[in-house]
């Protein structure tokens, strides 16, 4: 019985075909199991497009809003440390590409340095944030824990930020709205971080796995879909940034 | 006999396989250092692009170039150049719907209390 051949969907099958310990038996081939998983990742990451977009839309909303607001909170923000991160993560993407790369042509080695330095890249990014949110709590603005309207009631008494930008002082109820651009920004920004935390968490565990030689069996699929995972999280900050930092430099 | 038949059997199974399944393609480092190269090249433009003062083209300059990165990154970084119809369909659907509910909630809020806060 168990060496007769049976016809499944048109295939000529043996119950003896060979194929490698990674296929679950409910696959027709490994390449059927890699398409149905890089599918499900891809539905995956569109409930996370759908999650940001939320955040994106009420940003676009509110900064229409309260524009003047938006435009005097950005001015907070160092462009020169949002650079910084945004090299920074871009690199951190070809590394894990790369990696992708490596464990694709059984390179062990090299898929396990790709990852660390994914790993390394992902908490220098975090620690550049930490430097920003630091700036902000010492500058009294973290909505809701410490919050003041002074630099924007009076900003002459922000030497740094008068310097460049010259702002004209706002009215006190359009004042208080820049605590809503600081709210959005450390939603976003703190969304953002909290990806990369679980993505540095599961790089950990993978370089863990990749040292015991995993990945570079033929069995691409875990590195793969995280490779998609991070590189959303890179695409996020890629629209972050400029909304963030860049587009409120001129009034 | 037996052989002939193998052969055939193995065959049929390939061109089952052209017909359902796609074979994994490789993108080569070369292609990975050019698209990295292209977003730090673009990540560069944006900042400067946004020292000169265009009044509203600032915005539409910096989020252009943002989605030529999202773009580079989705087809490159994460293959979808090289993946299959389904995948490209679904990330195509998936932007579909992320305007189609950004723009119905602004129509909410531009035909009710535009102009009134």
């Amino acid at each position: 019985m168990s060496d007769s051949p049976v016809i499944a969907h048109g295939r000529l099958e043996t119950a003896s075909d060979e194929h490698p310990s990674y296929q679950r038996h409910h696959f027709e081939s490994v390449e059927q199991q890699a398409d149905t998983t890089n599918f499900a990742m891809w539905l995956f990451l569109l409930t996370e497009v759908m999650f940001f977009g939320g955040l994106f839309t009420a940003y676009l909303i509110l900064r229409n809003w309260y524009y003047p607001a938006f435009v005097e909170g950005s001015h907070q923000l160092n462009i020169f440390w949002g650079t910084a991160n945004t090299s920074v993560l871009i690199t951190s993407s070809f590394t894990m590409a790369m990696g992708v790369w490596c464990a694709e042509t059984r390179r062990k080695n090299a898929l396990v340095l790709c990852l660390v330095l994914t790993f390394v890249l992902g908490l220098v990014f975090l620690g550049i944030k930490g430097i920003e949110y630091h700036e902000k709590w010492v500058k009294h603005h973290v909505p809701g824990l410490n919050y003041s309207a002074e630099s924007f009631l009076n900003p002459a008494s922000d030497h740094e930020v008068y310097a460049e930008y010259h702002d004209k002082p706002l009215m006190p109820d359009m004042a208080a709205k820049t605590e809503l651009y600081f709210f959005l920004y450390f939603a976003m920004t703190g969304m953002h971080a909290l990806h990369m935390i679980i993505g540095i968490g599961i790089l950990a565990f993978m370089i863990f796995r990749a040292r015991a030689g995993a990945y570079t069996n033929g069995h691409v699929t875990f590195v793969e879909n995280f490779g998609l995972y991070w590189h959303f999280v890179d695409i996020i900050w890629i629209f972050l940034f400029p909304l963030l930092y860049l587009i409120s430099r001129h009034q | 006999m037996s052989e002939h038949s193998t052969h055939e059997a193995t065959h049929e199974t390939h061109e089952h396989e052209q017909e359902h399944e796609h074979e994994h393609h490789i993108v080569s480092p070369t292609i990975y250092v050019i698209v990295a190269a292209s977003l730090l090249t673009l990540t560069a433009t944006t900042v400067a692009a946004s020292y000169v003062e265009m009044y509203v083209f600032n915005v539409v300059v910096a989020l252009a170039i943002a989605v030529v990165k999202a773009v580079l990154v989705v087809l490159f970084f994460m293959h979808a150049k090289y993946s299959t119809k389904l995948t490209k369909l679904t990330i195509i659907s998936g932007i579909f719907l992320l305007f189609g509910l950004i723009g119905m909630t602004l129509t909410d809020y531009m035909t009710r209390a535009w102009g009134q806060w």
